[in-house]
């Protein structure tokens, strides 16, 4: 009797909630997760390329499903052992492609989108080991890798569900938005130079 | 109550409720600082003239009076060419008569809808693209400093794109007689602030 109390009394023993991580931080996969989810840059290709995936059908969806987050991961480890960052803002390339393939429907063939997923995945990725490496470092990175995953998923999954032309005519609009997005940042940086 | 009126009495009701969402003042909930305020910005600009307003309402009118394909290949076509005349202001390329460009996009616009004008694709395409530049040379020339670009101009490009929705929303009334009227009225309506806007630009 006093072993069968005794005993679920210690496993289930509440240890401390920490419900405001206001000294120990979210950890560094959530740190991860939260650099995704707050930085515009790696965001917006992120999505523009899984409603991209997702305009195109399930094989692209799920090359992209599995590549982008590999490739992020494995640029972000390049980018952790770099150091200073490349002088031309190569993410805004992949607003003004992904942008202007997502706004025309562009068909490419599927051999050549995951080239194009890979080469995104790795350039985020680079910057990202970059920026997160006096922070959360690798772990950051897999935070990253597993928001990329979920987020490829859900937008992806969501794009190939809808129906009606009307649905992929807007997925077109928002194209053209992160197109026009990506031709203002390479002006800015072009300004930037000047 | 018919088929008919059921739709027209949602499609009102809807209207009123978007409306209403549209001029909703901020809630100013979190007192916005450094790059939230970039966005912010961005998002308030379009809607800093009237001049800008209309015309970009006028697209989207436009567009759902000529219908498919116009009604997105317009909202398309508006955004990158006023990013590529927002990159010309950013890069210092001179564009001569911006405020004149913008009052002519108005008046030319309006007269569109006004006459119901339905020229080819690539024409409308072209005419749209040709001012959108004058409207996003005003735009890349005035980021406040200190503020961040890329937010700036997600806010700009999604309001311009809202502003379009609103235009498209409103001109599916043409599908009803009565609605016919209304959009060529507003059409005149916006021709007619378009000669405002010019006077007040040589004048």
């Amino acid at each position: 009797m006093l072993i069968a109390v005794i005993i679920p009394t210690v496993i289930l023993r509440p240890s401390t909630a920490a419900a405001h991580l206001v000294t120990t931080g979210m950890g560094p996969v959530y740190d991860g997760i939260g650099h995704l989810v707050l930085t515009p840059e790696d965001l917006v290709p992120a999505l523009a390329l899984a409603l991209y995936a997702g305009l195109r059908g399930t094989v692209p969806g799920r090359r992209a499903l599995f590549f982008l987050p590999l490739a992020w991961l494995l640029g972000g480890f390049a980018g952790l052992g770099a150091s200073g960052l490349p002088a031309f803002p190569l993410p805004a390339l992949s607003f003004l492609i992904l942008g202007v393939l997502i706004a025309a429907d562009l068909r490419l063939p599927t051999n050549a989108f995951t080239i194009l997923v890979v080469a995104i995945g790795l350039v985020h990725g680079f910057f990202n080991g970059i920026a997160l490496k006096n922070g959360p470092g690798g772990l950051g990175l897999v935070g990253i890798m597993a928001a990329l995953f979920v987020l490829v998923a859900l937008v992806a999954a969501f794009v190939l569900s809808l129906k009606p032309p009307w649905t992929r005519i807007v997925v077109r609009v928002a194209g053209s938005w992160v197109a026009a997005m990506g031709m203002l940042m390479i002006g800015w940086f072009i300004r930037g130079q000047g | 109550m018919t088929k008919e009126l059921r739709h027209r009495t949602f499609f009102v009701w809807f209207l009123v409720v978007a409306l209403n969402h549209v001029w909703v003042p901020f809630a100013h909930a979190h007192v916005e600082q450094g790059q939230a305020v970039g966005f912010v910005t961005g998002l308030e600009h379009p809607w800093s003239g009237l001049d800008h307003i209309l015309a970009m309402i006028a697209v989207g009118l436009w567009g759902a009076q000529l219908g498919n394909p116009a009604m997105w290949v317009l909202p398309i076509t508006f955004p990158i060419m006023m990013s590529l005349g927002a990159m010309m202001g950013l890069l210092g390329i001179p564009v001569p008569g911006i405020e004149i460009g913008i009052a002519v996009s108005a008046i030319l616009l309006g007269i569109m809808v006004l006459g119901e004008v339905r020229p080819k694709l690539i024409a409308a395409a072209v005419l749209v693209g040709f001012f959108a530049i004058f409207h996003g040379h005003a735009h890349g020339t005035e980021l406040p400093a200190g503020q961040n670009g890329l937010l700036y101009s997600m806010g700009f490009v999604i309001a311009t794109g809202c502003l379009h929705g609103i235009g498209i929303i409103i001109g599916l009334v043409h599908r009803w007689p009565a609605g016919r009227v209304a959009l060529r009225g507003a059409g005149a309506f916006i021709a007619v602030m378009g000669v405002f806007f010019l006077w007040r630009a040589v004048a």
